[in-house]
């Protein structure tokens, strides 16, 4: 019963800087950081303080309102600063990490075991948040159950990293991953292949799931929009999702009783000479990515994700929790003369009012800057053109402005993550922040109707 | 460039907050953000951002406005000259209609830039780019020989009442271009309407320089106009100064369409509509004006000889 579903409507960003299909062997950075600001709506609770002794998988901190949601430390070393913010907020948990890494040891588990020894050894080791749930967006509540898993296995943002390049050769991991999921929900998995290209057969042959072929442009592989055309989410509705490397965290927990985070992580970006790939660990600090490429230009700004949805960071920062790309592109800080109306040949825009639509192939290199100003809305019919999803973005978008939960729920609202208006944004000639709307209009929802 | 950069520099700080003039930044920060796209960075959200912003689409409408332009002014200089039974080339004509229709392009911008530096400098928030395609609108649907201070009244009228009332562009529910077309027409209606008043100094001179409604109401029948289809579609008739050429009008539609500012489902919409509704007043056909076909109505006589042509041929 696999799906095949073709997408019209979507953009590619043709950035310059994907990165090559080479590993690239750096000495690991001994710098890590757990940051609770990778977990939306998290209010975490320290069970740590600086100079305190950790091994990779104690755990660092949890969710205050839900105990046995666990966060752990990447590494084994030293807790060596909790840095807080405004109201001392904890924005981060700073590690150094041990030249050798001891782990916490956790129970190891085989095919028999059962949903319940599946969510404890997940909760106890800190591998649940790698798990997350739609709506909202947020890490799933081991009480539920969800009527099925997504995973996708490609990513269209752009420059992201090829999973079929990530993950060659882990068939057998990956499949002990999915077979632990699931027993987690009573309905399906969901296999979510790039109909693009000839998919890896570490999902092509994956068994115990129902393998679905997307193909279409960003944001085909976005797991909200794979799940609004195969299995939508009504009111009350909840599905999980997670990254397939995460899948492969699961299997190396239950198979050889450990917490181990490490992962792959693809250095992109016009402002990077040699982008290629990298072997680090979850939270591991940039510096040991940057330090073995050259960088171009020193007015750079540095991204832990895509440039559509990834988090700024600063030049010695850390990956965040979720992430598996560190995108480097230039500030734009400078003012452009009458830019407005020159021709702008190196410019891009999905409006023919540029000419990159007469060079489809063209890969651009984008800076920061605004291109314009924040002003009214104006029709335009921009974000109809890049949500391939069966809603109205502009109406949504007006509903979550001025708070109006009944119009957001007729139009979709549950549907719907930032990260799938994340284009919507990019092309406002408006210049709305259409993400920060549609996270407020979903934080709103989940306050009022829980 | 540099210039610009160190004149605008050295007046910055007596706008920016604390400074003398500190209410008046929106008017600066007009001026500053049309002759530079700023040093706006994204802090939140998707890092790039597509080139488009409003003053680029606005700029594209302009562009489409200028066939219109050129061809309305041009056709100011040959209904005159017709009128009078001077013979004169397309130059004359052009510079002739040029120097009557400036004046009413300056006043139209001076005065609507006026206000809507007002209300931006009073609400405190940036001068929206809207006004540059009303600015350039207004005077295109016009007579020639509206007199100033008229066109100024209906432009305050169209930016307040049309526009600013509602919050500004786009939360605007009148079209502010029509809205003093409407004004001027309710308001000055001799001015507005009639015969005397589509052709430069019809009313002194007294020589005629009624439009092709005009002569239908007063029933004649289409074919005896003074002007035929083929002028009618090309524009050399009197009207309104942009109004008349359906030539120049399509080029623009085609600019905006292909540039993807203008929906073409509205504009075919609008044509559908006109062209439904003048056939049904064709089946009615109590008068000439009702009974005149509606692809002549609507100037579609070229489409209708090609697609003859087509089905002669098959």
């Amino acid at each position: 019963m696999s799906k095949d579903i073709r997408l019209k409507k979507g953009l590619n960003i043709n950035l310059k800087g994907e990165a090559d299909k080479v590993y690239a062997s750096i000495p690991q950075s001994d710098l890590f950081s757990l940051k609770p600001t990778d977990f939306h709506a998290l209010t975490p609770k320290l069970t740590v303080k600086a100079g305190d002794k950790v091994k990779a998988g104690s755990c660092i901190f949890f969710d205050k309102y839900n105990d046995k949601v666990r966060f752990s430390s990447p590494v084994s070393g030293e807790v060596m600063d909790v840095v807080r913010g405004a109201k001392r907020r904890i924005l981060e948990v700073k590690l150094k990490a041990d030249t050798e890494t001891k782990y916490e040891s956790f129970s190891t588990l085989d095919a028999s075991a059962n949903r319940e020894q599946i969510i404890e050894g997940l909760l106890k080791s800190g591998v649940w948040p790698f798990i997350r749930q739609k709506p909202f967006d947020i890490i799933a509540n081991p009480m539920d159950t969800p009527k099925a898993i997504f995973i996708s296995t490609f990513n269209t943002a752009p420059l992201a990293p090829d999973n079929d390049f990530v993950l060659h050769g882990l068939e057998k991991e990956f499949q002990t991953g999915v077979d632990f999921l699931k027993k987690l929900t009573n309905g399906k998995i969901h296999l979510n292949v790039d109909g693009n290209t000839n998919p890896s057969t570490v999902f092509t042959s994956c068994k115990g799931v129902q393998i679905n072929k997307i193909t279409g442009a960003h944001p085909a592989g976005n797991v909200g929009v794979q799940i609004h055309h195969i299995d939508p989410i009504n009111k009350g509705d909840v599905v999980w999702y997670l990254y397939p490397q995460d899948v492969l965290t699961i299997a190396r927990l239950f198979s050889e009783g450990k917490y181990d985070v490490s992962r792959i992580v693809a250095l992109t970006g016009p402002q990077i000479e040699k982008p290629r790939y990298y072997r680090t660990i979850a939270g591991a600090n940039i510096k040991n990515l940057l330090d073995e490429n050259t960088l171009i230009g020193d007015n750079n700004r540095f991204i832990s994700g895509d440039v559509l949805t990834g988090k700024k960071i600063e030049e010695d920062g850390n990956i965040g929790f979720y992430d598996s790309q560190v995108t480097v592109i230039e500030e734009g800080n400078q003012q452009e003369f009458l830019g407005w109306i020159a021709p702008n040949l190196d410019k891009f825009s999905l409006s023919k009012s540029y000419f990159s639509w007469l060079v489809p192939s063209k890969k651009y290199s984008l800076n920061t800057n605004y291109n314009g100003e924040e002003r009214a809305y104006v029709v335009t019919g921009q974000y109809e053109k890049v949500l391939p999803m069966d809603i109205y973005p502009m109406q949504l978008i007006k509903a979550c402005l001025i708070d109006d939960i009944d119009s957001m729920e007729q139009l979709g609202i549950y549907e719907i993550s930032p990260e799938d208006v994340a284009l919507c944004e990019f092309v406002c000639t408006s210049k709305m922040e259409v993400q920060s709307i549609i996270r407020e209009g979903l934080d709103l929802i989940k306050k009022e109707c829980s | 460039m540099k210039l610009f950069k160190n004149l605008l520099g050295s007046v910055k700080p007596h706008f920016e907050k604390g400074g003398k003039l500190e209410k008046l930044y929106p008017a600066y920060d007009a001026f500053e953000t049309f002759l530079f796209v700023p040093d706006h960075i994204t802090h939140k959200g998707a890092h790039v951002r597509d080139a488009i912003d409003l003053k680029r689409t606005m700029f594209l409408v302009i562009i489409a406005l200028v066939p219109c332009l050129l061809f309305g002014m041009w056709n100011v200089g040959y209904q005159y000259h017709l009128a009078i039974g001077e013979t004169a080339t397309i130059m004359e004509n052009f510079i002739f209609g040029f120097w009557k229709f400036l004046p009413l392009i300056i006043v139209s911008y001076a005065v609507g830039l006026a206000v809507e530096f007002a209300f931006a400098i009073y609400r405190g928030h940036s001068v929206n780019e809207g006004y540059l395609v009303t600015g350039l609108l207004i005077p295109l649907t016009m007579p020639i020989d509206v007199p100033l201070w008229m066109l100024a009244i209906s432009v305050i009228f169209a930016v307040v009442i049309g526009k600013e009332v509602f919050g500004g562009t786009g939360m605007n529910i009148l079209n502010p271009a029509l809205t003093a077309r409407a004004f001027l027409f309710f308001a000055y209606p001799i001015y507005m309407s009639g015969d005397k008043v589509w052709v430069h100094n019809a009313m002194v001179d007294g020589h005629s320089g009624s439009t092709i409604l005009g002569e239908l109401a007063a029933s004649s029948n289409w074919q005896s106009l003074s002007w035929n289809p083929f002028d009618m579609m090309m524009g050399v008739i009197p009207g309104s100064v942009g109004e008349t050429s359906f030539i120049a009008i399509m080029i623009g539609a085609v600019i905006l369409i292909a540039s993807g500012i203008g929906s073409w489902r509205i504009i075919l919409s609008t044509f559908v509509g006109g062209f439904v509704m003048a056939t049904l007043f064709n089946m009615w056909g109590a008068n000439e004006l009702m009974s005149t076909p509606a692809e002549i109505h609507l100037s579609l006589v070229v489409l209708l000889l090609v697609l003859y042509l087509w089905l002669l041929t098959q």
